[in-house]
């Protein structure tokens, strides 16, 4: 495939940001701002992906779905790097990718503030992470580990429904 | 090992170890902790050590001169070879035996992933940079239960303290350093193992000090996981973790 022919390196990008991650179908990796760079080296196009969490058992997938969605662009030889630096962090969760979550019922990431994270050693007091469903403010958090890394799971006292809080890390 | 191994790749494999038999460990757990919360707590905190093993492994392997890949290290190596820390491979015990050694190894690698993350290797500083994320968090909640159940009933203060007398003597071996270490530290790729002491005294004794728990004084130590020398509980793990593996070599699926 001559590269004059082949589908440009935005149009490539914009396919591989439209990938969704497995355990959150309607965010695509853009939207979770993993998708780092697409580039063209020689005859090989590189697609650069950030991990979320280190085990995150999500990474496989995507990266077998964008070699697909690539390869099926026309791309004939397509190769994905992780970038594990810089560290990924839910700031780069965009705007729309916040919306999204909230409509899953997933209450999105509180921003994290510069620095690292204080270690509470467990007596961390609970801020009160609005609930995704009413948008009550007496919510608990049950637990550290929701239903993947990413998330804890909290319960709204206001409507009484559990509901899953995206860790800001 | 001979010395002439590079000591970088000596002390991935020591890094890597760690995470992997804690994975393998915490893997026994799943579906048989005591509520669906802390099943899904554990889940997600052996996810994130067996990640943190890969990450290890994976570079282990980019600077192995024998050409080994992550599989090879994790399913190919026997007991010997393995260089965890003995606490790691400790049973899980009862659930007050698997949250001390959860906040023993989490104060541990709080202080040495930040460390890390300072690391002149670039690659092993990314790897550092993303684990000490997640190891503040399993620090919060092993932290945070430990309180609860040594401040808690007098069943679970007794399991509780029990616990820490058992495990204790395991712990000295997390900061053992040899040459590997020295000669890693002393270009800035590695912290001295004994400067990240005081910070795990510092955090385990104030949760051990809210918990109403003490140390024993007991002052025996067992150390040796960084050569290889392990106690009697690994060799039995590592079988159920590699036999699949040993049974068909090179299957995928």
């Amino acid at each position: 495939m001559s590269v004059s022919s082949g589908p440009s390196l935005s149009e490539l990008r914009a396919l591989a940001g439209e990938v969704c991650d497995p355990e959150l179908p309607p965010l695509t990796l853009s939207d979770l701002g993993i998708l780092r760079s697409v580039e063209r080296r020689g005859d090989t196009v590189v697609v650069t992906v950030t991990p979320t969490y280190s085990g995150c058992p999500a990474v496989e997938y995507i990266e077998a779905e964008l070699e697909a969605v690539l390869t099926g662009a026309g791309c004939e030889d397509v190769r994905i790097e992780r970038a594990l630096s810089p560290t990924w962090t839910t700031e780069w969760i965009t705007a729309e990718g916040r919306r999204k979550l909230i409509e899953l019922g997933i209450a999105p990431p509180q921003p994290v503030t510069g620095g690292p994270v204080p270690v509470s050693l467990g007596r961390r007091p609970t801020a009160a992470v609005p609930c995704p469903r009413c948008g009550g403010t007496n919510t608990v958090e049950i637990s550290r580990f929701g239903s993947t890394a990413c998330k804890a799971l909290h319960r709204c006292d206001d409507c009484r429904e559990p509901f899953d809080h995206f860790k800001g890390i | 090992m001979g010395s002439d191994v590079d000591p970088l790749l000596t002390y991935l494999l020591r890094l890597a170890d760690d995470n992997l038999v804690l994975a393998q460990r915490l893997g026994e757990l799943i579906a048989g902790m005591p509520d669906l919360e802390e099943d899904i707590a554990v889940a997600n905190v052996a996810l994130d050590h067996l990640g943190q093993a890969r990450n290890l492994y994976a570079y282990a392997g980019q600077i192995d001169p024998a050409g080994r890949d992550e599989d090879d290290f994790a399913m190919g190596r026997s007991e010997r070879e393995f260089l965890n820390a003995v606490l790691v491979e400790q049973p899980n015990g009862d659930f007050a035996v698997t949250m001390v050694r959860q906040l023993f190894v989490d104060a541990y690698q709080v202080p040495l992933y930040e460390a890390l993350s300072e690391s002149t290797d670039e690659q092993l500083a990314a790897i550092a940079a993303k684990a000490v994320k997640e190891a503040r968090y399993h620090l919060d909640r092993s932290a945070g239960w430990v309180v609860t159940l040594g401040d808690g009933t007098g069943e679970s203060h007794h399991r509780a303290q029990a616990a820490v007398d058992e495990l204790w003597q395991f712990t000295a071996d997390l900061f053992t350093a040899d040459r590997v270490e020295d000669e890693l530290s002393s270009r800035g790729v590695v912290p001295d193992p004994a400067s990240l002491r005081p910070r795990f005294d510092g955090m385990v004794g104030e949760v051990l000090a809210a918990a109403n728990l003490t140390v024993p004084s007991d002052p025996y130590q067992r150390l040796g996981g960084r050569t290889g020398f392990h106690t009697a509980h690994l060799g039995h793990l590592l079988p159920e973790l590699q036999w699949l593996h040993r049974a068909h070599p090179g299957a995928e699926w």
